[in-house]
């Protein structure tokens, strides 16, 4: 009993420490003072503020562009390589295959960063929407065929053995009884990517020239500025958003669990 | 449905071979090449006999350390009292959740947190105590560092103890260990894998964060991730900022190596 009460007042102590910071940014953007020192009373004028502010509604649109964007498109392909891993029979060339997958996976940020600026140097492209758009496609894709491979190894033989006895073609079984299954796997995948992209700094901020800009490398711009309470009421309606998206994963990941079955 | 017909196959095999392995070939090329683009060695030879290089990678390499060890040292009971917890799935994505929340926006909280009229400062001032200089420190370096961090190494350990089998633990009741034995005999051991995945997980972008050196560190800890940023935007040398580039490469396969997975049998997928 004393044992499991140290246990909660640590976690409580660790819990508010990772929120501390959170939740300072977002009372915050309710104060009527200028800086986030000291307390002048209740406003919601760095909301006015943020909602006039016609760049930075631009910057917030273009993040999520890029990020919508990117995350489906990284869906799609993570998928399909996802399926080539699963269909290849030769285990080693499968395991080699994964191996390649992860290397964006666990590369430092700035490695894939600077790799990609010299690419699209290399090739000639114009820094900007298309190149951050690529780069954010590029590195949500192992992600997306970590989260789906599994649900296809899952997959018992059967049913597709038995889609294929009954006639069914090559493409109705895809798309009758192997996307269904593993559509969760997708789903999940596509929030994975989707975060990865939101969360994303360094990468973009190689990539991203000068005309192009995202909400983090805008915000990396001001705060090496000075702060301003603009970016508070940003960071509270961020972490609403944030909020949502993890309950909606939440409940795709644990469908109720011990439904009939 | 063919599976010999790679053709399907084809926007993931050009995703490999354009944005896995030629950007790797070329940053390679990069380290490996002068400014008239002959090949030569000379920039691993620079880098090896600068003093300023090597100083550099070895505080990069003992701030990851650092960051590595207070991370795991917090992380580690953390992860345990989790376990311990009834609905520890739900504690588990509050955990997660500030992951979500963008970097830039944390050290961001932490600049008005520690700056010079600050809250803290605020707060230690109304106490009598003389502001001191808390942003732009090592200290405040390290602080911003394993905040952010934290939460990679709690998910790979919780998920390591999670898999444990309850019938051990018992089993070593029954046996008579105590608590602190059954934690360091059997819990400890068993859940390696996790630390040690928590490790590369942490001690690799550790050696390569390059904001927070600069809005919290102010520059005073340079790590191999900034001056990789420094040498490809601000001094524009690719060809040194990618022989770092190639050196953090390096770092991070040997870490990989020595924090990969034990032998054991047994791991659930």
């Amino acid at each position: 009993m004393k044992k499991l009460a140290i246990g909660k007042i640590y976690l409580i102590f660790v819990f508010i420490l990772l929120y501390l910071p959170i939740f300072y940014l977002i009372v915050y953007s309710f104060n009527s003072g200028q800086s986030m020192n000291g307390w002048a009373g209740f406003t919601f004028n760095h909301y006015h503020e943020l909602f006039s502010d016609a760049r930075m509604i631009e910057i917030v649109l273009n993040t999520l562009i890029v990020a919508v964007l990117s995350s489906l498109i990284s869906t799609i392909i993570g998928t399909i390589g996802a399926y080539w891993i699963y269909q290849t029979k030769n285990k080693k060339i499968a395991n080699r295959i994964l191996s390649l997958n992860s290397v964006l996976l666990v590369s430092p940020d700035v490695i894939i960063g600077a790799s990609f600026l010299i690419l699209f140097t290399v090739v000639g492209m114009q820094l900007g929407f298309l190149s951050v758009l690529l780069s954010h496609v590029a590195f949500s894709i192992p992600i997306v065929v970590l989260m789906v491979l599994p649900k296809l190894k899952e997959m018992p033989k059967t049913i597709i053995e038995a889609s294929d006895d009954l006639g069914a073609t090559g493409y109705q079984t895809l798309s009758n009884i192997i996307l269904p299954y593993i559509q969760p796997g997708i789903l999940a995948g596509f929030f994975m990517a989707l975060t990865y992209s939101l969360d994303d700094f360094a990468v973009t901020f190689f990539v991203t020239g000068n005309g192009f800009s995202t909400m983090a490398v805008e915000i990396y711009s001001r705060a090496r500025r000075g702060t301003s309470l603009e970016i508070n009421a940003l960071s509270a309606i961020m972490f609403l958003v944030s909020l949502f998206l993890v309950l909606i994963y939440y409940f795709i990941s644990n469908p109720k669990k011990g439904g009939k079955k | 449905m063919k599976k010999s017909s790679l053709t399907y196959y084809i926007s993931y095999i050009l995703w490999l071979l354009l944005f896995v392995i030629l950007p790797l070939v070329l940053l390679l090329l990069q380290a490996l090449t002068n400014q008239q683009g002959n090949f030569t060695l000379d920039n691993f030879l620079n880098y090896l006999s600068s003093g300023t290089y090597l100083r550099m990678t070895l505080n990069s390499i003992f701030y990851a350390f650092l960051i590595t060890l207070i991370t795991l040292i917090i992380s580690y009971p953390m992860a345990y009292f989790l376990t311990q917890l009834k609905n520890h799935q739900f504690w588990m994505l509050l955990v997660i959740l500030p992951t979500w929340i963008n970097l830039l926006l944390k050290a961001y909280a932490f600049i008005g947190l520690l700056s010079q009229n600050g809250t803290i400062n605020s707060t230690l001032s109304f106490f009598g105590i003389v502001p001191y200089q808390l942003l732009f420190t090592n200290e405040s370096f390290l602080l911003v560092s394993s905040y952010i961090e934290i939460p990679f190494m709690i998910l790979p350990i919780y998920n390591s103890l999670i898999e444990i089998d309850s019938n051990l633990i018992q089993a070593s009741q029954d046996l008579g260990a105590n608590t602190w034995q059954t934690i360091k005999n059997v819990i400890f051991p068993l859940s390696l894998n996790g630390v040690r995945t928590g490790i590369q997980v942490v001690f690799i972008p550790s050696l390569s964060l390059f904001m927070i050196t600069r809005l919290i560190g102010g520059n005073r800890v340079i790590t191999l991730g900034t001056a990789i940023e420094e040498h490809f935007l601000t001094t524009q040398n690719w060809h040194m900022g990618s022989t770092i580039g190639v050196v953090l490469v390096i770092a991070m396969l040997v870490t990989t190596y020595f924090t990969r997975e034990g032998n054991k049998k047994g791991r659930k997928k």
